[in-house]
């Protein structure tokens, strides 16, 4: 995988021909931030494993009650919103910027059915009696999702802006800095997700 | 050129909709209600795979200086290795 270049889709300068020198997609800043926050994930999915080892038959009955279908379409929808984030990128180097603008749109789309489905989910919890107190594993299955939800909601607002950006033709592949730094916070928390969801709906 | 270091839309295509059968794999192993070792050793292994792609393909840190390569993917080892590690201890009790 590592050696795989595939052809650009369209002509591009001969320049692309040169060997690339290593570059960090988006602001330096953003990767310090990112990896504080995966710290602090890591932590959380290290502490909801080990209680769980001491509270095993509470923990997988418990986990049996949850809706892993929503679970399953909010990790359809991180999934496909990353997807059309990297098309955005792509389409704002090319200087497509009203495409790339549609495809920021389709990823804005994506997280609020993630925020809706999610919303949906807690509301039926709340009904069942579930709260933080309820149970240990109501405890990080609310604290450590509602944290993953307070992500999306900034991811969102990040998504809007680089949307807002694009419309106005602000990126280009000569600056393709603010759209590269919001889509890397936005894969991050995709990333997450992708641990959180094995871990909190299936492993037992 | 940064224009390599995103990829083109055919490849991010081809990985979107292979991220999508895994998860649907994942989805498939939990409504069978499969447990036990090997479960969640595959498990470990397609989330691990889900992520590599979006770090290192969505993210673009294959063309990254290799140090962010190694703080995101050991990241996901180390976290993995934990979740496995008290996995076995319930197992064990």
């Amino acid at each position: 995988m590592e050696n795989v270049r595939l052809p650009l889709p369209t002509a591009s300068p001969p320049a692309s021909t040169a060997p690339t020198a290593p570059r960090l997609a988006g602001d330096l800043a953003i990767w310090f931030f990112i990896l504080a926050e995966l710290l602090a994930f890591g932590v959380f999915f290290a502490a909801y494993a080990f209680t769980r080892a001491n509270h095993l038959e509470l923990f997988d009955a418990e986990q049996q009650a949850l809706n892993r279908s929503a679970g399953v379409i909010n990790t359809v929808l991180l999934l496909t919103a990353s997807y059309f984030v990297v098309r955005a990128v792509q389409a704002a180097e090319r200087a497509a910027s009203a495409q790339s603008a549609r495809w920021l749109l389709a990823a804005i789309g994506c997280g609020l059915g993630f925020v809706g489905v999610k919303l949906a989910e807690y509301s039926a919890a709340f009904e069942h009696g579930i709260s933080l107190s309820s149970s240990p594993f109501h405890m990080f299955y609310l604290s450590l999702t509602f944290f993953h939800f307070m992500h999306v909601i900034l991811g969102l607002v990040i998504l809007v802006a680089l949307w807002n950006g694009a419309r106005q033709g602000r990126y280009h592949h000569g600056d393709m800095n603010g759209m590269e730094t919001g889509a890397a916070y936005w894969h991050m928390v995709d990333l997450v997700w992708l641990i959180l969801f094995p871990l909190v709906y299936v492993i037992h | 050129m940064s224009a390599e270091i995103h990829g083109t839309p055919k490849r991010a295509t081809v990985l979107w909709l292979l991220l999508i059968t895994a998860t649907l794999l994942t989805w498939a192993m939990g409504a069978a209600d499969v447990a036990g070792r090997l479960t969640i050793l595959l498990l470990a292994v397609l989330s691990f795979w889900k992520g590599s792609v979006i770090i290192l393909d969505f993210m673009a840190l294959r063309h990254a200086p290799v140090l962010w390569r190694a703080l995101t993917l050991g990241w996901m080892i180390l976290v993995w290795a934990l979740i496995a590690i008290a996995y076995w201890k319930g197992l064990a009790r």
